[in-house]
């Protein structure tokens, strides 16, 4: 145990629906999540003090604070590298209220990311920005290697080819993903489970990737509640403690092409459980459930071994037997994931993780404790390890 | 294979550390950084050695082979400037740096299914876009 561990606490979480069209601007959506997530926890704008999001957020603190008519703001923050930043938004407000710099902080996540501006496209936009990122994409984007698909499938095809790992091993992820959305009402794919068959018949995106290893394009918002644990005492929800929370950049990293590295698979995300087991004192057998950033599936594989759930080359044994389902020796993606419920960069996962928690989950693993989260994968990122 | 002339290739932020590459590929050569500090090889270059801390960089010519490390074929969604599918590498050069390119040569017309594997020896082409950019792409050696 270390530092500001169970200092803090999620007491509230809100979302809109998802979609693949809201029909509203990106600002509403994020607002509509703040304000569920408020009613969730018997606060109210005026109780919020602190604000924190992703740099890629469209929405600004300032501007959802005025349309919430929040009057002042003591701490506002963001974090950088896409679906990465999902965990560190909790992270930045556990450090704000656990120090006193803040008294409520609201981390939130809006987009129209199937409606407007969709992340499974080449982006123009992220080879031709003026910094360094914009310049590490150039070694990528102008050879053709433009979309997300494309960049982990590059990962995935090294993964198969020294573990042995296939294709299959990678749809066994998307299986248990849509079966946990399949009893969600929520989920996109609410009533609509798929097999190995099905994954496997997909249409092939990027090569090794079919269509059913790539998570959907969603529009959508999610707000999380952060106070201190002291104050979690006297609000209604039962307090989801943040018993650490971590972020991990690795050696030579860039962001989703790390590909100069003797190791091109995600060793930032070891960077982030070493630190989530060092803060908490916890271990992975502690874990009753995970949630793992799913956008696309080989990641799934990967995390586990780099969080310490089984080692090097052995997740395809480990999610062989339905392991990861509902019912087996870690079920992952509770509320469908990523590839099931919706992709809202990661946030809508973190809010699963308190239900679970809270035991209120669609799939609700019994007596669960503690539960990991992480965020994107591939990218810099971060984690939280939840406690009841 | 790609069009890279048919709609607007997506083109490389260029700046002080990295425009002696882009101004290799159109003099045809594949540059390589080196560090004057401690010679070590490096890509993608960067103005600062991680090794020594020197900023005195230079760059040697690749001899323009190497092995495919890893790779992938794009069949969805469009790509600016390409006509899908396309082979993308991952290429270990024989100096011991590793880059990103297409490999032109591994698509048979028609689009079926790829020749290419972890392991084959490909070498360095020139493709010239037009006369401020023209991309290294790779053929099977």
């Amino acid at each position: 145990m270390a530092g500001f561990s169970r200092e803090a606490a999620i007491v509230g979480i809100g979302a809109t629906e998802f979609s693949k069209e809201s029909g509203r601007s990106e600002l509403q959506l994020s607002v509509e999540a703040v304000l569920a997530a408020l009613a969730d926890c018997g606060l109210t704008p005026a109780d919020v003090d602190g604000l924190t999001t992703f740099t890629m957020d469209t929405s600004s603190e300032i501007a959802v604070a005025r349309e919430l008519g929040v009057p002042e703001l003591r701490f506002f923050s963001r974090i950088n590298y896409g679906g990465g930043a999902a965990c560190a938004t909790v992270q930045q407000a556990a450090m704000a209220v656990a120090t006193g710099v803040a008294d409520v902080v609201v981390c939130y996540r809006g987009f129209n990311e199937r409606s407007g501006s969709r992340f499974g496209q080449v982006s123009v936009a992220a080879a031709t920005q003026v910094n360094t990122n914009g310049l590490d994409n150039a070694w990528t984007y102008p050879m053709g290697l433009g979309t997300p698909a494309a960049t982990v499938a590059m990962q995935a095809r090294r993964y198969m080819h020294e573990y042995g790992a296939t294709s299959e091993d990678f749809g066994r992820v998307a299986v248990a993903d849509r079966r946990h959305a399949a009893t969600n009402p929520n989920a996109f794919f609410f009533e609509r489970p798929i097999t190995l068959e099905d994954h496997q018949a997909s249409r092939m995106i990027a090569d090794p990737l079919h269509l059913l290893d790539c998570c959907q394009e969603s529009d959508g918002a999610v707000a999380l509640v952060v106070v201190s644990a002291e104050r979690a005492k006297d609000l209604p929800q039962k307090p989801a403690y943040v018993a650490a929370a971590a972020q991990g950049s690795g050696k030579d990293q860039f962001v989703m092409t790390s590909y100069y590295r003797d190791d091109i698979g995600i060793p930032e995300m070891g960077v982030v459980g070493r630190e989530l087991w060092r803060q908490s004192g916890l271990r992975p057998d502690d874990m009753p459930v995970a949630i793992l950033y799913d956008h696309f599936t080989p990641y799934v594989l990967m995390q586990l071994e780099e969080l310490g759930f089984c080692g090097r080359g052995e997740a395809p044994g480990f999610v062989a037997d339905g392991a990861i389902e509902i019912g087996g020796r870690l079920p992952v993606n509770t509320h469908g994931g990523q590839l099931g419920e919706a992709y809202i960069h990661g946030m809508n996962g973190i809010a699963e993780g308190v239900r679970q928690l809270r035991g209120t989950s669609v799939n609700q693993v019994d007596g669960a404790g503690h539960v990991l989260v992480t965020a994107g994968t591939g990218v810099p990122t971060s984690g939280l390890v939840l406690s009841a | 294979m790609s069009a890279p002339g048919s709609v607007a290739v997506i083109r490389p932020m260029v700046g002080r550390d990295s425009a002696f590459f882009w101004e290799g590929t159109a003099a045809g050569e594949l540059r390589i950084q080196k560090c004057n500090g401690c010679g070590s090889l490096r890509f993608p270059p960067g103005p600062s050695c991680p090794r020594c801390h020197s900023f005195d960089q230079t760059y040697v010519v690749a001899a323009g082979t190497g092995t495919v490390f890893s790779y992938v074929v794009h069949r969805h969604p469009p790509v600016p400037g390409k006509e899908l599918p396309i082979v993308i590498a991952l290429i270990d050069l024989d100096e011991g740096v590793r880059m990103v390119g297409e490999v032109t040569d591994a698509v048979p017309d028609g689009g079926g299914s790829e020749e290419i594997e972890i392991g084959m020896r490909l070498r360095v082409d020139f493709t010239r876009i037009d006369d401020d950019l023209t991309l290294p792409t790779w053929r099977k050696a």
